[in-house]
């Protein structure tokens, strides 16, 4: 009894042994840069993390052929690196010692993504499934582009600032005229009432004016 | 005008609002977009601190000299440059005329260069900035195949700025983002020119003044910024070997005189709405120092920028090597770290060199990224923005960057629009009744429908043409008979009389030996070598061509005949109104001498002419 258990996981571990393996038939590369993504707060990849990989396999595994029958027991790992990196292989369990198409595989991947990288706190970048690609997300794009709001503002203050000045312009253009005209005018007034350079209203003054003229010859004759 | 001339009776000459204005304006006019990206270009190249020998040669011998007479001249004859001219002699009446129709040519293409520093602001608003990440390919499995190849940045600038054609000959179709920006920078500059002196002396304030604040905010950014020191240690050390090249001394000497906008007319016009009692030796002597000083502590900033941009692109390229051979040999992360990189990958040499080969690794040489040098929009719109995103906070980073560019574009724009704008004034193209605002009005109209066309998707090539023809060679003929003309034909005892009467002193011997002798014999020798260099090669230009085989290297192209022709064009232009004017006074004289009944005025009077 013993002896057929141990012959059958001998066989089965050989087996294992064979399916996974770098550049097995639909077997996938991973690699995982934690400290890159993390830095201070990388944790330690151990089994425990590898059990986690395995699971979340299976769960895409499971969601993309919507069928339970992939068990985290069907995800082989091996050759894991310091680096880390390691590779793995779905395993079929209703076909003895047969793996996944890799196809299956990749497309299960691609479904959950996501869910895979928020598992492990990582992303597209730091946890890679060589030979998958993924989609890259389209850059968001707002409904008005920026630039042109911003082009609108200048533009307003500028337009705004030519009318003022214009406005102003002609503005103090109009006073300057109404001034010149009413300088004008005043000088026309002056004109109409000067009488050999003296103004009328000088004259009705009941003082009068000194004749310079007179006012000096006075002085040449002795007074009487 | 030999004894002290009549103070102007008219008042209507506008004048400036206090002496402040009048040294700003001419500080910004002087201060452009050149001082930022091709004087620290020009001392990277010409052995760093080795370039400033020749470049204070230049300025004492030739700067300074120049710009004092221009400055002299406009004052004591208080006209623009056409009408400056016209009163010294009718017959140089062409020199005023060659700096009109210069200052008219570079106004058109420079506010082009506006336009794409306008456009590069607004796209600054935008989180993430539009040049740094590459857009998606149709069906979005990668990304876009030239911002592939090439990077985001040049994407950005050749592509979604100028859209440019592969060739000079397709011009392809008027870009409509860039007309929406050019007519907002011909807006700009009609606002702010819209009467003259009189609002330029308020805009002036701002455009002069904020581009040194920007600039002392970009020092103590940029030095503290990794990799800062080896950039200025490797702009500033000093290669005494290259002054051995004449071609150091020819940059240097063009440097200072295009740096200085000398023969635009724009500094004789400033200078002509100055009371006539003005030291200008001392205005020309603070200008012409403070726009060295501005080049060179413009330089810090970019070298420490473009030092930290070489580091950054040596830890990438470090980065990149060390992830394929810790990939490649499944070695735990952060084994190997830049320092240690060299010893591990000798380690690594000895033990595996096959599978080292194989991995092709990239050869990082700090010293190469250092070497990449490049001037003029390349350093503007590729190296800076480039720069930018790897800063944090990288929107507020562009939009003061690009606001100083605006800003020291504009001020410069200002003295090319008076240099435009006081000659027509005098000239009395429209009523005088008319208002100032519709000249200033008309002449960006007009200006803003012909620079459409470097709107075009090959604008930018013709814009380089302008720039190498239009903008160089014809101001140093016009400069030279400048000289001549006020040295020989207006005779310097005359001159300097008058210099003595505005400024109160005796001139000293250095302006006496410099405005005689050496000024004129320097710009001799700089326009000779000028001219033999740039005929020793068929003129050609360098076309981005997504589908050349060496891209993203430019692919170098020879200018068809007909471009030929229009650059020969636009450098003989001006420079042919010399001549032109002079024959046709010449002719005018020869046939009024004939008139018997005609007595010919003094062809060399100037006395009544000053007002």
């Amino acid at each position: 009894m013993l002896r057929t258990l141990l012959l059958t996981l001998s066989v089965v571990a050989i087996a294992h042994a064979e399916l996974c393996k770098p550049d097995a038939q639909n077997a996938f590369k991973v690699r995982i840069s934690i400290k890159t993504a993390l830095g201070d707060n990388a944790y330690a990849w151990d089994a425990n993390e590898e059990y986690l990989f395995k699971a979340m396999v299976a769960f895409a595994m499971r969601r993309y052929s919507s069928k339970s029958t992939t068990q985290i027991s069907n995800v082989l790992l091996c050759n894991v690196t310091d680096r880390v990196s390691f590779w793995f292989v779905v395993t079929d369990s209703s076909k003895n010692v047969t793996t996944v198409p890799g196809s299956d595989v990749e497309a299960a991947i691609r479904m959950n993504r996501n869910r895979i990288n928020s598992a492990f706190l990582l992303n597209d970048k730091t946890l890679q499934f060589l030979k998958i690609t993924s989609t890259l997300s389209p850059p968001v794009e707002p409904s008005t582009p920026v630039w042109l709001i911003v082009f609108g503002v200048v533009l307003c203050l500028i337009v705004a600032g030519i009318v003022f000045l214009i406005v102003s312009g002609i503005q103090k253009h109009k006073k300057k005229n109404k001034e010149s005209t009413e300088r004008e005018n005043l000088e026309e007034k002056v004109e109409v009432t000067l009488e050999n350079g003296i103004p009328c209203e000088a004259l009705d003054l009941k003082a009068g004016h000194i004749n310079g003229v007179f006012a000096a010859d006075d002085e040449r004759f002795t007074s009487l | 005008l030999s004894a002290a001339p009549e103070i102007p009776k008219e008042d209507a000459r506008p004048k400036w609002d206090n002496k402040f204005q009048y040294i700003l304006s001419c500080i910004g006019f002087a201060v452009g977009l050149g001082n930022v990206w091709r004087f620290p270009y020009l001392c990277q190249i010409h052995g760093g601190g080795a370039f400033l020998i020749p470049y204070f040669i230049a300025l004492l011998f030739e700067g300074i000299p120049l710009l004092h007479l221009e400055l002299a001249l406009g004052q004591c004859l208080r006209k623009g440059s056409v009408g400056a001219w016209n009163t010294i002699s009718p017959y140089l009446g062409g020199v005023g005329v060659g700096s009109w129709v210069v200052s008219v040519l570079v106004s058109l293409y420079y506010n082009t260069v506006l336009t794409w520093v306008m456009w590069y602001f607004i796209n600054s608003f935008q989180e993430p900035l539009p040049w740094s990440v590459c857009p998606l390919n149709e069906n979005r499995t990668g990304f876009n195949e030239e911002c592939y190849e090439s990077t985001a940045v040049n994407y950005f600038w050749y592509r979604k700025t100028l859209n440019i054609t592969p060739d000079i000959a397709e011009s392809g179709t008027l870009q409509w983002w860039l007309i929406l920006c050019l007519a907002t920078c011909w807006a700009i500059v009609y606002l702010c020119t819209i009467r003259g002196i009189e609002t330029t002396g308020k805009a002036i304030y701002v455009t002069a003044i904020f581009p040194y604040l920007v600039l002392t905010i970009f020092l103590i950014q940029g030095l503290t910024l990794p990799g800062a020191t080896d950039g200025l240690i490797y702009l500033f050390t000093p290669n005494l070997n290259t002054l051995k090249n004449p071609r150091v001394w020819l940059d240097a000497a063009t440097q200072i005189f295009f740096s200085l906008s000398l023969a635009f007319g724009g500094l004789i016009a400033f200078a002509s709405y100055n009371p006539t009692k003005n030291d200008c030796e001392k205005d020309a002597v603070t200008v012409a120092i403070v726009n060295s000083m501005t080049s060179l502590y413009a330089s810090i900033p970019v070298f420490s920028v473009l030092g930290f941009k070489a580091t950054t692109a040596y830890w990438d390229c470090l980065d990149r090597n060390v992830i394929s051979i810790i990939n490649e040999f499944d070695l735990p992360e952060e084994s190997i770290m830049r320092q240690n990189y060299t010893s591990w990958i000798s380690f690594l040499n000895s033990s595996y060199p096959e599978k080292i080969a194989g991995l092709k690794l990239k050869s990082c040489n700090l010293q190469e990224f250092l070497d990449q040098s490049v001037s003029g929009t390349g350093l503007a719109f590729i190296v800076f923005t480039q720069a930018i995103i790897l800063m944090p906070g990288s929107q507020a980073w562009a939009i003061l960057f690009f606001i100083m560019l605006f800003s020291l574009g504009l001020s410069s724009m200002f003295g090319n629009i008076e240099g435009v704008f006081t000659p027509l004034l005098e000239l009395r193209i429209i009523s005088k009744s008319a208002p100032k605002e519709l000249l200033s009005g008309i002449i960006c109209l007009i200006s803003f429908l012909i620079a459409l066309c470097f709107t075009l998707r090959s604008g930018s090539y013709w814009i380089d043409i302008f720039d190498r023809y239009a903008g160089s060679v014809p101001l140093l003929v016009i400069a030279f008979f400048e000289v001549i003309g006020v040295a020989y034909i207006y005779k310097i005892k005359r001159f300097s009389k008058d210099v003595e009467w505005m400024t109160g002193r005796k001139l000293n011997l250095y302006w006496h030996i410099t405005w005689r002798f050496i000024s004129p014999l320097l710009l001799l020798i700089v326009f000779m070598a000028f001219v033999t260099l740039q005929m020793q090669k068929p003129p050609s230009y360098t076309a981005w061509n997504p589908k050349y085989e060496g891209f993203p290297m430019k692919e170098e192209k020879v200018y068809p005949p007909w471009v030929q022709a229009i650059c020969v064009l636009l450098a003989a232009l001006p420079c042919v109104c010399v001549p032109l004017v002079a024959l046709f006074h010449l002719v005018k004289q020869k046939r009024r001498s004939k008139d018997p009944s005609f007595v010919p005025p003094e062809v060399f009077s100037s006395q009544g002419a000053n007002s």
